[in-house]
C-alpha cells in the first residue's frame, strides 16, 4: 500500500491542480493577514472557507482523480498487489497531497505573519486539523461515489449534489425542522443532527473554539456538558474520526465487489 | 459669635485631645489581651495597637472615634458566632487586620465590619475570609473603604453575603479593593453620590457590582471577571461607568452588564470580552455608549425592548457572534460611526468611513430568540445565506436599524 | 497451470460468461478466439482476478486464487488498451512496475534496446504515440520471467518490424517452457505462434484444440475461413 501511496502521491504531487490548490491558499492566506492585518478576523475568514471550500474540492478533487486513474488502477490490478492496497493507497495519496497544499499553502503566510508568537495559534491549529479531516472525509465519500457510479458525468453529478446537501440543504432542512419542533425539548436533537454531517461537525469545533461564548447562553444541560467541557470535543473528533473510517471501509469493501 | 467661638473652643480640645491621645497595645502576653478590654479603655481618638496573634472576639463595638491598627495581621476569629465589629461613631479607622469566621444567620445579616449611622471613618488593609457580610455601611457617609481583601467561600446564593454593601450610604469611596466569591462583590441599595475605582471582583455567585435605586454614582477602572452574572445597574439613575473591564461571565444569564431601568447613563471606555452577553439592557433610556470595545462575545449588545434614545457611538464591535439582538423590529436608537469587525462593505472615495451601511442586526439572531437550540447553526453557510436575504431586505428585523457611517478601520482613542 | 470450472458472469442482465470450463496444460501458445463480444476479455480478467465471477472456480498453478493476491507474480498480463499515467515518464514507470512488483529483473534494458526505446525513456507518457506506448507495454511484460503470460491485443499498432520482434519474443518465451494466452484478432498472427486454440462463443467455449482439428471440424481448408464458418455457422 505505501508503494502505490508513494506513486499516487509522486503523480498527484507533478499535476498542476495540486500547485493550483496550493497557490490558491498561499494567495489566500497572504491576502488575509497582510491586506487585512487582523488575526483574529484572517482566522473567522478561513473557517468560513475551509468549512465550504475544502469539502468542495475534495469531492471534485477525488472523483477526478479516480477517472483519470482510472488505467493507472488497472494497470496494478495486474499486478500483485491487494485490492484493497490499491484504493486506500491511492486515496490516502489523494488525501495527503490535498491536506499537504490545505496545510502549507495556508501555513506559510501565518508562519511569515508571526503566528508562533500569537495567541491564535490554537485556533489556527484547529482550523488545519478540521481542513484535514475534511479532506479525508470528503475524497474518501468522493472515491465512494466514483467506485459506484462507472459514468464521469453521473459521477461528478453525485459528487457536486453530495457537497451542495451537505453544505447548504442539510442545514437548512435542520433549522426548519429545529424551528418546526421548538416547542420539545431539542439539544439532543441538534447535537445528533451536527454529528450525521462532517461539515457541521467541522463547524461546531470551530463554534467551540471562536463562540464559546454564545453557546454557553443556551439553557439545554447537554449543550451545557458538551460545550461546557472537553466532552464536546471528544466527542466531535471521534465522531470525526469514524466519519473517515465509515467510507473508507464501505470503499475498501466495493472496491473488493467491482469488476474492472 | 458666641458659636464660633464655642466651635474654635471644641477643635481646639479636639487638638488638644488628640495631642494628649494614649495608645494602647493589644497582645496576647500583655496587659490588655482583648480588643474589647482596649476600647473599654480607650478615650476618645486613643489609638490601640493590636500586635500579631489571634484573638476570638466577636460583637466588638466600637462606640468613641478610635484608631485601630493591626501589627502584621492579627487575627480576629469571631468562631462563627455573630457579627465581629460594629462601628456607631463618626471618626473610626480600622487598619490592618485579618478578620474570619463571621456568623452566618438567615435573620439577621452578620458582617466582618459593619459601619452603622456615622460619618468619617476609614477601613483599610483588612483582609476578611470565611465570612458571612464582608464591609456593611449602613446609612453612612463621607467614608472610605480601601485596599481590603474579600475572599469568601460562598457556594449558594441563599446563604451567602455580599462582599461590601452600601444601604442607605452616601459619598462612599470605595478603592483598591479585592472581592471574591461572594454573592455580590459590590451592592449599592438606596446609595448615591459614590465612587467606585479600580477594584477587582471575581468569581462571585451573583454579580460582581450591583446597583440598585442608587443615584448619581460612579464606577471607573474596575475589572469584574467571571462572576455568576456580571454586573447589574437597576432602577438608578445618572450613573457614569468609565473605563472597567467585564471579562468572562459565562453562561445562560449571565451579560458582561445588565441593565434594567436605567436612565440617563454613561458607559465610557469599557472593555466587554468574552461575555455570554456583553450588555443586556431593558427599559434603558438616554444612554450614551461611546469608545467601548466589545470582543469575542457571545452577543454583545442584545436588546429586550422599551429601550428609547439611546446612542451608540464610536464603539468597535470586534469579533462577536452577534453584534446586536432585538427582540422587535422597532428601533429607536442611534448607531452612528462604529467599527464591526463582521462589516464587509467598501471605501471608495478612502475617507475611512464605509459607503454602505452596516446592518448590525441578523435575521439570525432573531431565529436564535425564537429557537435557542438553533445556536448549533451558527456560521453555516446557510444561515449566511438567509442573513444575506435578510440584509437586502428586512422582514423580521428592525429596518431602519443601521450604522450609516461604519468605519473601516478599529477605532483607537 | 489453469483450471477453470464451471464460470459464470453477468455484467446487469448481460451474461457474458455461462459457464465456461477450460483447462490449460503447461507450456504451449493458447490463442482464445470468439467474435466481439464473446467474452474473451472478460475471461482473460477473471483470471487475473480483475473481474469477480458470479460462480465457478478458478485455479492457477494448483492455487485458487480467490485467495490471496500472490498467484499474480506468477503471471505477465499485457493489457489490451495500453493508457498509462500521463504524468510519468517511461522510465519512471518501468522502475515503478519492477518496485511494485519487488525488483526481481535484469531484462528490462535488453527489452528496451529490442523496441529501439532509449530514445523515449525521459519522455512522459501522455507524450507517446499509441505504438510506442504498446512497445512499452511489451516492455512491462515481458521483464519478468514468470511461467503465465498473458497477452490481450499483443499487436495492436505495432509496426512490422516490432511485429517480427514480438513474434520472436513470443517464440523465445515457449522455448523456456512457458504457457502463452494470447487473444487476438488477426488470424494470420493467431495461425502462425498458436499450438492451441480456444474458441468462444456466447459465454461457452465452442471448440478448443488445435488449428488442424478445427479445420477438419469446420471442414474449410484454411483457418480464416475455419473461423468465419463457425460464425456465419452460429448466426445463420
Amino acid at each position: 500500500m505505501l508503494k502505490i501511496l508513494k506513486y499516487s502521491f509522486y503523480d498527484l504531487m507533478r499535476s498542476r491542480w495540486s500547485y493550483v490548490y496550493f497557490a490558491f491558499y498561499l494567495l489566500l492566506g497572504i491576502v488575509l493577514l497582510f491586506l487585512n492585518n487582523d488575526l483574529s478576523k484572517a482566522v473567522i475568514t478561513l473557517m468560513n472557507v475551509i468549512i465550504v471550500l475544502v469539502p468542495l474540492i475534495g469531492t471534485i478533487f477525488g472523483v477526478m482523480y479516480y477517472y483519470n486513474s482510472k488505467e493507472f488502477t488497472e494497470l496494478l490490478l495486474a499486478q500483485p498487489l491487494k485490492r484493497s492496497s490499491i484504493f486506500l493507497g491511492q486515496y490516502l495519496g489523494v488525501a495527503i497531497s490535498l491536506s499537504m497544499s490545505l496545510i502549507l499553502g495556508l501555513g506559510i503566510p501565518f508562519v511569515f505573519y508571526g503566528l508562533f508568537k500569537s495567541t491564535a495559534i490554537w485556533d489556527f491549529s484547529l482550523l488545519l486539523i478540521t481542513g484535514t479531516f475534511l479532506t479525508f472525509i470528503f475524497t474518501a465519500l468522493a472515491f465512494n461515489i466514483a467506485l459506484s457510479n462507472e459514468n464521469r458525468i453521473k459521477g461528478f453529478g453525485y459528487a457536486i449534489l453530495l457537497w451542495l446537501f451537505l453544505a447548504i440543504i442539510y442545514d437548512g432542512l435542520f433549522l426548519m425542522t429545529l424551528i418546526i419542533f421548538e416547542d420539545y425539548p431539542l439539544d439532543k436533537v441538534s447535537l445528533v443532527g451536527t454529528m450525521l454531517n462532517p461539515i457541521d461537525l467541522s463547524r461546531t469545533l470551530i463554534l467551540l473554539k471562536l463562540d464559546i461564548s454564545a453557546l454557553l447562553g443556551y439553557t439545554g444541560a447537554v449543550f451545557k456538558q458538551f460545550f461546557g467541557t472537553n466532552f464536546g470535543l471528544m466527542v466531535s473528533f471521534v465522531a470525526l474520526v469514524l466519519w473517515v473510517v465509515l467510507p473508507v471501509s464501505r470503499m475498501t469493501f466495493k472496491s473488493k465487489k467491482k469488476d474492472f | 459669635m458666641n458659636r464660633l467661638l464655642i466651635s474654635i473652643l471644641i477643635a481646639f480640645m479636639a487638638i488638644i485631645n488628640s495631642m494628649h491621645a494614649k495608645t494602647i497595645t493589644v497582645c496576647n502576653s500583655c496587659e490588655v489581651t482583648s480588643i474589647k478590654k482596649a476600647i473599654a479603655l480607650a478615650s476618645d481618638y486613643d489609638t490601640i495597637k493590636v500586635k500579631k496573634g489571634t484573638y476570638k472576639e466577636y460583637n466588638i463595638l466600637v462606640d468613641k472615634p478610635l484608631t485601630i491598627i493591626g501589627e502584621n495581621y492579627p487575627v480576629i476569629d469571631g468562631e462563627l458566632k455573630g457579627e465581629i465589629i460594629t462601628i456607631t461613631s463618626d471618626n473610626v479607622t480600622v487598619d490592618g487586620l485579618f478578620i474570619i469566621n463571621v456568623g452566618t444567620s438567615y435573620t439577621e445579616d452578620y458582617a466582618a465590619i459593619r459601619v452603622q449611622k456615622c460619618k468619617n471613618f476609614l477601613i483599610q488593609n483588612v483582609v476578611l475570609e470565611k465570612l458571612f457580610f464582608g464591609i456593611y455601611l449602613e446609612k453612612a457617609r463621607d467614608g472610605k473603604v480601601f485596599h481590603n481583601k474579600i475572599i469568601g467561600d460562598a457556594i449558594e446564593e441563599y446563604n451567602s453575603g455580599n462582599g461590601i454593601q452600601l444601604w442607605y450610604s452616601k459619598n462612599i469611596l470605595i478603592e483598591h479593593n479585592y472581592v471574591e466569591r461572594v454573592r455580590d462583590g459590590i451592592y449599592l441599595e438606596f446609595s448615591d453620590d459614590c465612587t467606585i475605582k479600580n477594584n477587582v471582583s471575581a468569581n462571585n455567585l451573583r454579580y460582581g457590582l450591583h446597583f440598585m435605586f442608587s443615584n448619581n454614582d460612579i464606577y471607573r477602572d474596575n475589572t469584574f471577571e467571571s462572576n455568576g452574572a456580571g454586573v447589574a445597574v437597576m432602577f438608578s439613575k445618572k450613573i457614569k461607568m468609565y473605563n472597567n473591564i467585564f471579562k468572562e461571565n459565562w453562561g445562560t444569564a449571565s451579560y458582561g452588564m445588565l441593565l434594567k431601568e436605567i436612565n440617563d447613563a454613561e458607559i465610557i471606555g469599557n472593555t466587554f470580552e468574552e461575555n455570554t452577553i456583553g450588555i443586556n439592557i431593558e427599559g434603558s433610556n438616554r444612554i450614551v455608549y461611546k469608545n467601548n470595545n466589545f470582543i469575542n462575545n457571545g452577543w454583545a449588545i442584545k436588546v429586550r425592548g422599551a429601550c428609547y434614545t439611546n446612542s451608540f457611538l464610536s464603539n468597535n464591535f470586534l469579533y462577536n457572534s452577534f453584534d446586536i439582538s432585538y427582540n422587535s423590529n422597532i428601533n429607536d436608537n442611534v448607531f452612528d460611526k462604529n467599527y464591526w469587525s463582521n462589516y464587509t462593505g467598501y471605501d471608495l472615495d478612502k475617507n475611512g468611513i464605509g459607503d454602505v451601511p452596516y446592518r448590525p442586526v441578523k435575521l439570525f439572531s432573531y431565529i436564535v430568540n425564537r429557537t435557542p437550540e438553533t445556536i448549533i447553526l451558527l456560521r453555516s453557510l446557510f444561515i449566511d445565506i438567509i442573513d444575506f436575504s435578510e440584509k437586502v431586505s428586512p422582514v423580521f428585523t428592525p429596518d431602519n436599524l443601521l450604522d450609516n457611517n461604519p468605519k473601516m478601520k478599529k477605532i483607537e482613542w | 497451470m489453469v483450471s477453470i470450472q464451471d464460470l459464470h458472469k453477468k455484467f446487469g442482465k448481460n451474461e457474458v460468461l455461462s459457464g465456461v470450463n477450460l483447462e490449460i496444460g503447461e507450456g504451449g501458445i493458447f490463442a482464445v478466439l470468439g467474435p466481439n463480444g464473446s467474452g474473451k476479455t472478460t475471461l482473460i480478467k477473471c483470471l487475473l482476478g480483475m473481474v469477480i465471477p458470479n460462480k465457478g472456480t478458478i485455479s492457477v498453478l494448483g492455487k485458487n486464487i480467490k485467495h490471496g493476491s500472490n498467484y499474480r507474480y506468477q503471471i505477465d498480463y499485457l493489457p489490451q488498451i495500453a493508457n498509462f499515467p500521463s504524468n510519468l515518464k517511461v522510465k519512471e514507470l518501468i522502475t515503478m512496475i519492477k518496485d511494485l512488483r519487488g525488483n526481481k529483473t535484469t531484462v528490462d534494458e535488453q527489452l528496451i534496446s529490442l523496441f529501439k526505446l532509449e530514445p523515449f525513456l525521459d519522455k512522459k507518457l501522455g507524450n507517446l504515440s499509441g505504438g510506442t506506448k504498446q512497445k512499452v507495454n511489451l516492455v512491462l511484460t515481458f521483464m519478468f520471467d514468470s511461467p503465465l503470460i498473458i497477452l490481450d491485443e499483443p499487436t495492436s499498432g505495432l509496426d512490422p518490424i516490432s511485429l517480427i520482434r514480438l513474434k520472436n519474443l513470443i517464440q523465445a518465451e515457449k522455448e523456456k517452457g512457458k504457457t502463452i494466452l494470447i487473444t487476438s484478432h488477426i488470424m494470420s498472427f493467431v495461425e502462425e505462434v498458436s499450438d492451441e486454440i480456444v474458441f468462444l462463443l456466447e459465454g461457452k467455449i465452442y471448440f478448443k484444440g488445435s488449428i488442424n482439428e478445427l479445420k477438419t471440424k469446420t471442414d474449410q481448408p484454411d483457418f480464416e475461413h475455419a473461423i468465419a464458418s463457425i460464425l456465419t455457422e452460429n448466426h445463420a
